[in-house]
């Protein structure tokens, strides 16, 4: 069966990729993820506020008490080759790149024009076959508006798309008014694929100690249904690529995404809980239900349900249940 | 000709890089003022930079000074260049080997960054002691005067030594010279490869212990031959001092400076000559150039080789003409005729007249006298002032210069206010808060100017004793011609005050020059500034016509986000407004010189210091000067009016930087200083405080406990108290049930809190309406400074709780005592110091410390005040430091002492017991009893009627019992330290006074390095964690100290976190005091060297101890006495992985960026071991003694039934 895809430019033998998570942080595990069989890695994203943060506490526990006592003019050792800032994301770019043959898409999170820009190329330079740009940050900003926060985003993607040559991806959370709207101008800005969606860490509360956690859970199949109606409405009016995250744990996951118009999906959840055999265990599964179908390749029943192709597709626009009667048709 | 490369460095660094590149060993041990010399040794090394022989140094750290000697020593008998670095104390340890390298003529220098040795007191600074205390031991002696010499005779020394086989030391001034910052010309690889003799170290090679070729050295040697053998070795020393003139002649030739082994300088027909040694002659040449200038036949000679004495050479050196010399040294020899130099010299004309080639006619007179002792500061003016005497008809044996003696009258009289003309120099001097980066930007604009300019440039930096809020001086001097100046500013141009407090505190504008720049750094716009400056500071400007600008520069730094790093931005305002290079220029520079140290460390930090800069020059603005002061605001007295007369007299002056100004006359010469004076020095140094919310608080009184510096405290009292407290005073009634119906309140000491936040980080209450709010929170200091003053007033008017009544001495319980330790100098945040103030409340009443030399010596005992204090009664810890390695014997000496009276007492007790007609009372006071605080209280009044009765009873015994009778109330004897002293220096000791049974205790504040000199390795340095000479990350983990003293099975021993459980730590500290014999408590101390905001300490002891890295324990010999296993494990371990706590400090997490590999390794090892400890531990824990009290009568009880 061919289950060949094509997502950011990539040919990819099958759509099973590994989505940003802890199973890419060493070489060795990216090893291993090859071996498993997915089509393509996806690194854990370089935070640049991340990077920032820590090395203004570095800097502040290294030079924060320095020439002030006479006995001490330091209190850490000098470390020339302790270096803060994309390098060490990097240099596992670099060696994944080397270790595996199978494509590798980095992600990145910036939080200032200036950043986002500087990694983004940085990352280019290192040799990543695509870029997924982690977009998302809570939008606490009462002074700002959802049209003001959607054009600094598509600033972003455009000002990226245009410095660097590999293909880039826009990894979306579902929290737009109008996403829609929005996915359309990303993809005019240059996007060239959409990754639906990201999850988040959520807050929690412990009641004895009066104090906030944050923790993030895996999902389930239970968040596929959200992402279903995006894929679906997204497909048919967008030319750009399109992938799943989040969700799919079972080849009917699976199918039911690439039904909707996915081109990718990212697997996360189930290989932590499934292990990487799941891998084989999806695309063999996939590969049966095609068969089983009288499908004759994936590209062929890719998008079949999205909005344009969909038999009932106002299904995906009703969000309160109607009581209407089940034979009648608007006009 | 070497290429004429320049460098701006300091002393250390031009001697470490000689040093370094010659050597192929080196064994170190951190002191101050060297251990930079060695830490940079190790940077090098770490980096993997070759000597000149194209192989990288191995440097070592060792154990103590003793262990680096020892270790060179056998590096150099097996052939290898071998060198160590060294001062004071350190210097002293290694006099045995010296002897023996001496003697085995060895090829070997050690540089010294000259330091005062211990007396009276303790000090850091430079002065000769410690060198003068080897000149017996063989070593020649060459002295370097300036940065540039300290790298030139390096070089010289190393030379020579290779040559002449006689081993060098190497000095020059501790801090003078070793910290001065100045540009010199530097050697490469080729001059030094081309100037060191290849055959002498093949010769040396060639002489190595080596089973090729063996030999035997070292052996013991009888009075038949060692005398003739010992005499041997004459001629190598005879030669020696010609081999250092030929090697001063080749470094000549090859690089343009030459040097002598006395140099003089001066009039050709001198009459009156100085012989000095060290930077102090830099001081003289400028007094004699200006006397010469001024027609005065006068003249210097500087002293370089200063052993071997070559007294014909010293001889030849002075000029025929001479008719008195005056000989300053830079130590103090009591009892001696003259100190060392000046005998000397002495010797040496004697000898050139006896044999009958004296070149003058009349006998030139001679006299000795001290200066610069503890790096006393030796000026100009001082110098003209033994010119002046030696001019007199009668000179001043022993006299003193640059102190006033109103005690034995002997200091010169001088000048202190006259200055040498210097033109063509801008001198400068800024006035900084240490953790607000001014020294480190004024190092880098001396560095801008002596690498990007023509001029010379040079730097020297004043710290106080303070490691929280400390305040640095700044002392730069630029000029187009080369200057030595070894001596601080006395009028700046350019004066700059950092922060605006301190314009209340210190007299700033003693330095500036008449009509010179004054820049103040103040959060005030330009025309409020004038406003709010007090009356003296308004007076002095307008008197001397200063130019005034301001800037915000906290504003701008905080825009910038550079939090409180104002360095920068006053860097710019400096080079704007001296106008030292053009100011674009000087912006490029300052922005390169940014991107050059930070580029690595975070493209954020290079921003936001970029920022700060272009932010900085649009703020700057000019004052308006009135034409007469206009405020009516004084600056408030240095210390408050309340204060004991010797705090008035003495501490005063030296808190307001006046110290150089009081006599001889001020002090105890024994070295005796009262203890509690700590809270008469109201620093205010917190940007924010904690107030406390009576409504929400629970009373736990743990924000007392963890307060670093007893700024916090927790007083319960009568309500009728209340009636006069200042309006708003918060309180609460008291929820325990020992003091039914009384009052309580938590109150912060708003000048004396340092801002660290501990204490609400570890507040447990908060508002179930609004959890943000604590039931204490911080608050910025300047909303509640005058209204939290009154009420710290108030409170301490507050009698303190009753010690009997308090019904459990728990963390609650504990913290309503009286802490007898407070606002010392720590750092914000200080995980030693809740230990120390815990220690003080329990036993503080009866306390006697030995604290071993280390940031607890200087927290606790480094003047100007002194945080050790006193009840009501006038009683608290008696406080001693002895030295860095002895601690333990020192404080079993104590305890000896404490047992020898205690005995004296009770046996003077029983021998008048007849007469006191009190026999209740005698065996009341005799026996022996459980020290609650009852009975302590019971004892002392029992004591009190002792007293009474002993009064009137004539035998002189009574007396003596009188005297001696509060000896019958025990004592607590504790012996504290770090890490660095009882797992390393002092470990020797340590273990020797455990091994034996007395009953004393031991607290070890372990942060796992050294803390005092800068944060190197020590044996309790974790696995994985950085550290100076283990900057990758220590290979090995920890010893375990602990485990090692539970061996002796008598040894109380306790493993604490006190953020992690304060209540073990509490419990443990009783449980050590009680155990009646030996007890060691191991103390878990976040510091800054682990890098990270000490705000988080509690919760980082937390991780500690989940994470089985800090596992908490006690083992009681009294549990296995009862047939309970002795050692109990306090806390589960092991619910937090290693690498969870490890990622929280920055001295893990920077081994982890350099090599994640590696850090991979060690986390997986850190975890290992600690698996592996607390496996040890729960194995032990379940060991039993056998039960001998069983075991006996059985045998017994079986052979009666046989008979």
């Amino acid at each position: 069966m061919d289950l060949t895809t094509k997502y950011l430019g990539l040919s990819l033998p099958h759509p099973f990729i590994a989505g940003a998570s802890p199973l890419s942080d060493s070489v060795e595990r990216c090893r291993r993820l090859e071996e498993a069989g997915v089509a393509a890695i996806v690194l854990r994203s370089l935070f640049e506020e991340q990077i920032d943060q820590e090395a203004l506490a570095h800097h502040q526990a290294e030079f924060g008490h320095a020439d002030a006592h006479g006995e001490a003019m330091s209190y850490l050792p000098a470390a020339d080759d302790c270096v803060f800032g994309p390098d060490e994301y990097l240099e596992h770019l670099r060696a994944v790149k080397k270790a595996v043959g199978v494509p590798v898409i980095a992600s990145l999170n910036g939080y200032t024009e200036g950043g986002w820009l500087d990694y983004a190329r940085r990352i280019d330079q290192a040799g990543a076959d695509a870029l997924e740009l982690n977009l998302y940050s809570v939008a606490t900003d009462a002074g700002e508006s959802g049209s003001e926060l959607e054009d600094r985003s598509v600033a972003i993607v455009q000002a990226v798309r245009k410095a660097v040559r590999m293909p880039v991806a826009v990894k979306l959370s579902p929290f737009y008014t109008s996403l829609a709207h929005f996915a359309v101008r990303l993809q005019a800005a240059g996007a060239d694929a959409l990754v639906l969606f990201n999850r988040f860490f959520e807050p929690d509360v412990d009641v004895e100690a009066l104090e906030m956690h944050t923790r993030l859970e895996l999902s389930d199949s239970s968040e596929l249904p959200l992402r279903l109606r995006w894929l679906a409405l997204l497909s048919g009016q967008l030319r750009c690529g399109l992938a799943v995250s989040g969700g799919v744990h079972t080849t009917r996951d699976a199918i039911k995404a690439l039904l909707c118009g996915a081109h990718a999906v990212q697997l996360v959840a189930a290989l932590l809980r499934g292990g990487l055999g799941q891998v084989g265990k999806l695309s063999a599964g996939l590969a049966s239900w095609l068969e089983e179908n009288g499908y004759t390749s994936l590209r062929q029943m890719r998008g079949s349900m999205d909005q344009s192709r969909s038999p009932d597709p106002k299904v995906l626009e009703r969000v309160q249940y109607m009581r209407v009667l089940q034979t009648w048709r608007p006009e | 000709m070497g290429s004429l490369r320049t460098a701006t460095i300091d002393g250390n660094e031009a001697a470490a890089s000689v040093a370094y590149r010659l050597s192929e060993v080196a064994a170190i041990y951190p002191i101050t003022p060297s251990s930079t010399m060695g830490e940079l040794a190790d940077e090098w090394s770490a980096r993997g930079l070759p000597n000149v022989f194209g192989s990288v140094p191995k440097v070592v750290e060792m154990q103590s000074e003793g262990g680096a000697a020892g270790a060179v020593h056998g590096a150099l008998q097996a052939g290898s260049l071998a060198v160590t670095f060294t001062a004071s104390q350190g210097l002293l340890l290694m006099v045995p080997t010296m002897f023996k390298l001496a003697g085995e003529l060895v090829p070997f220098v050690m540089h010294v960054a000259a330091r005062t040795v211990a007396t009276h007191a303790l000090s850091i600074f430079g002065d000769h002691s410690d060198v003068m205390a080897c000149r017996q031991t063989g070593f020649a002696m060459l002295c370097a005067a300036t940065v540039q010499e300290a790298q030139d005779l390096a070089c010289i020394a190393h030379m020579a030594t290779l040559t002449t086989r006689v081993p060098f030391v190497h000095f020059f001034d501790g801090f003078r010279t070793s910290h001065e910052v100045a540009k010199i010309t530097t050697l490469s690889d080729d001059d030094l490869r081309a100037l060191v003799d290849h055959e002498a170290i093949a010769a040396h090679r060639q002489r190595a212990l080596t089973p090729d070729r063996p030999v035997l050295r070292g052996s013991a040697q009888n009075p038949d031959v060692f005398f003739q053998a010992r005499e041997a070795s004459n001629g190598f020393h005879d030669r020696c001092p010609q081999g250092v003139v030929d090697a001063m002649q080749a470094f000549a030739l090859r690089t343009g400076r030459a040097y002598r082994p006395f140099e003089y300088h001066g009039h050709a027909a001198a009459e009156r000559v100085v012989v000095v040694m060290g930077s102090a002659g830099s001081t003289v040449r400028t007094a004699v150039d200006h006397l010469v200038g001024n027609g005065e036949k006068v003249g210097v000679v500087v002293v370089r080789l200063y052993r071997p004495f070559a007294s014909e050479w010293f001889v030849q050196a002075l000029p025929a003409t001479v008719r008195s010399l005056a000989v300053l040294d830079r130590t103090k020899e009591p009892g001696a005729p003259a100190e060392p130099l000046c005998l000397d010299v002495m010797a040496a004309l004697r000898a050139v007249e006896q044999a009958g080639e004296a070149p003058w006619a009349a006998t030139p007179r001679v006299v000795g006298g001290r200066y610069g002792l503890s790096g006393k500061e030796f000026t100009p003016a001082m110098a003209l002032a033994v010119f002046a005497m030696l001019g007199e008809a009668k000179l001043r044996p022993s006299f003193t210069i640059g102190i006033v003696d109103d005690v034995t009258h002997r200091s010169l009289p001088f000048d202190r206010g006259l200055e040498l003309p210097h033109a063509g120099r801008t001198e400068a001097v800024f006035f900084g808060l240490g953790a607000d980066g001014t020294v480190g930007a004024n190092k880098s604009s001396i560095k801008i100017l002596g690498e990007a300019t023509t001029q010379h440039a040079q730097g020297f930096f004043v710290y106080d004793s303070k490691k929280s809020g400390a305040i640095t001086i700044s002392h730069l001097r630029f000029g187009q011609q080369h200057f030595e100046a070894p001596y601080l500013i006395q009028r700046a141009d350019f004066v700059a005050c950092h922060q605006f407090g301190f314009l209340d505190r210190y007299d700033v504008l003693d330095l500036a020059r008449p009509g010179g720049v004054l820049l103040l750094n103040a959060p005030f716009a330009a025309d409020r500034l004038w406003d709010e400056l007090p009356i003296e500071v308004q007076q002095r400007i307008v008197e001397l016509g200063l130019h005034v600008h301001t800037i915000d520069a906290d504003a701008v730094a905080k825009a910038a986000g550079v939090g409180g790093r104002v360095n920068t931005i006053m860097q710019v305002c400096f080079f704007a407004l001296s106008g030292v290079l053009p100011l674009d220029e000087a912006v490029r520079l300052i922005k390169a010189s940014i991107q050059k140290s930070y580029d690595k460390k975070g493209d954020e930090i290079v921003r936001r210091n970029f920022a700060a800069v272009d932010q900085a020059l649009a703020n700057l603005h000019e004052v308006k000067v009135p034409a007469a002061a206009t405020a009516t605001r004084r600056r408030p007295p240095t210390v408050p009016a309340g204060a004991p007369e010797f705090v008035q007299r003495v501490t005063a002056a030296m808190l307001a930087g006046k110290g150089e100004l009081l006599p001889c006359s001020a002090f105890p010469p024994d070295g005796t200083w009262p203890t509690d004076t700590a809270r008469w020095e109201k620093r205010g140094i917190a940007a924010a405080i904690p107030v406390w919310d009576a409504a929400i608080c629970i009373q736990c009184n743990k924000c007392a406990l963890m307060c670093p510096h007893a700024a916090i405290r927790a007083k319960v009292y009568e309500p009728a108290r209340l009636e006069s407290a200042p309006a708003g005073f918060p309180a609460s009634a008291w929820r325990g049930k020992d003091f039914p119906g009384q009052q309580y309140t938590i109150q912060v000491a708003p000048d004396d809190c340092t801002g660290c936040g501990l204490c609400v980080q570890v507040c447990p209450a908060k508002d179930k309406g609004n959890p943000r709010h604590k039931a204490i929170d911080m608050t910025p200091v300047r909303e509640v400074r005058d209204r939290e003053r009154a009420r710290f007033d108030f409170f301490l008017g507050l009698p303190e709780v009753d010690r009997t009544a308090i019904q459990k001495l728990d963390v609650k319980g504990t913290q309503l005592l009286q802490p007898l330790f407070e606002f010392s100098g720590a750092c914000a945040g200080c995980g030693e110091t809740p230990y120390l103030k815990l220690l003080t409340q329990l036993f503080g009443d009866r306390l006697l410390i030995a604290n071993a030399t280390g940031c607890s010596s200087i927290f606790g005992g480094n003047l100007p005040t002194t945080p050790y204090a006193q009840d009501a009664a006038g009683r608290g810890p008696a406080w001693a430091n002895a030295l860095f390695e002895d601690n333990a014997e020192f404080g079993l000496g104590m305890r000896l002492s404490v047992e020898a009276l205690t005995g004296r007492a009770q046996k003077l007790l029983h021998g008048l017991a007849s007469l006191l007609d009190a026999d209740a009372l005698v065996a009341e006071l005799l026996e022996h009893h459980e020290r609650s605080e009852a009975w302590l209280a019971a004892q002392r009044q029992r004591v009190v009627e002792l007293r009474r009765r002993l009064a009137p009873l004539p035998p002189r015994e009574a007396r003596e019992l009188e005297a001696l009778a509060d000896y019958l109330v025990p004592k607590s004897v504790w012996l504290v330290g770090g890490d660095g002293w009882a797992f390393d220096i002092g470990y020797g000791g340590l273990d020797h006074v455990l091994s034996m049974p007395h009953d004393l205790n031991v607290l070890v504040l372990d942060t796992e390095v050294y803390s005092n000199t800068g944060g190197q390795a020590s044996k309790a340095t974790p696995l994985g964690a950085a550290a100076k000479f283990a900057s990758k990350g220590k290979a090995v983990d920890k010893k375990d100290l602990g485990l090692m003293a539970m061996h002796y099975g008598h040894v109380f021993v306790a493993s604490v976190a006190i953020g992690a459980q304060d209540a073990h730590t509490v419990r443990v500290l009783r449980e050590a005091e009680a155990h009646p014999g030996p007890s060691l408590v191991i103390a878990y101390s976040p510091c800054i060297a682990h890098g990270y905001d000490l705000v988080f300490g509690g919760d980082q002891q937390k991780r500690a101890v989940q994470s089985g890295v800090w596992p908490l324990f006690h083992y009681d010999p009294k549990l296995g006495e009862r047939g309970e296993p002795p050692l109990v494990v306090d806390t589960p371990a092991g619910t937090l992985p290693v690498a969870e706590y490890m990622r929280n400090e920055a001295r893990f997490r920077m081994v982890e960026k350099i090599d994640p590999v590696g850090f991979k390794r060690y986390a997986l090892g850190a975890q290992q071991a600690a698996q592996r400890r607390i496996a040890t531990y729960q194995h032990i824990a379940q060991l039993r003694w056998p039960q001998a009290a069983s075991a006996a009568p059985a045998t017994g009880d079986h052979a009666e039934t046989k008979e």
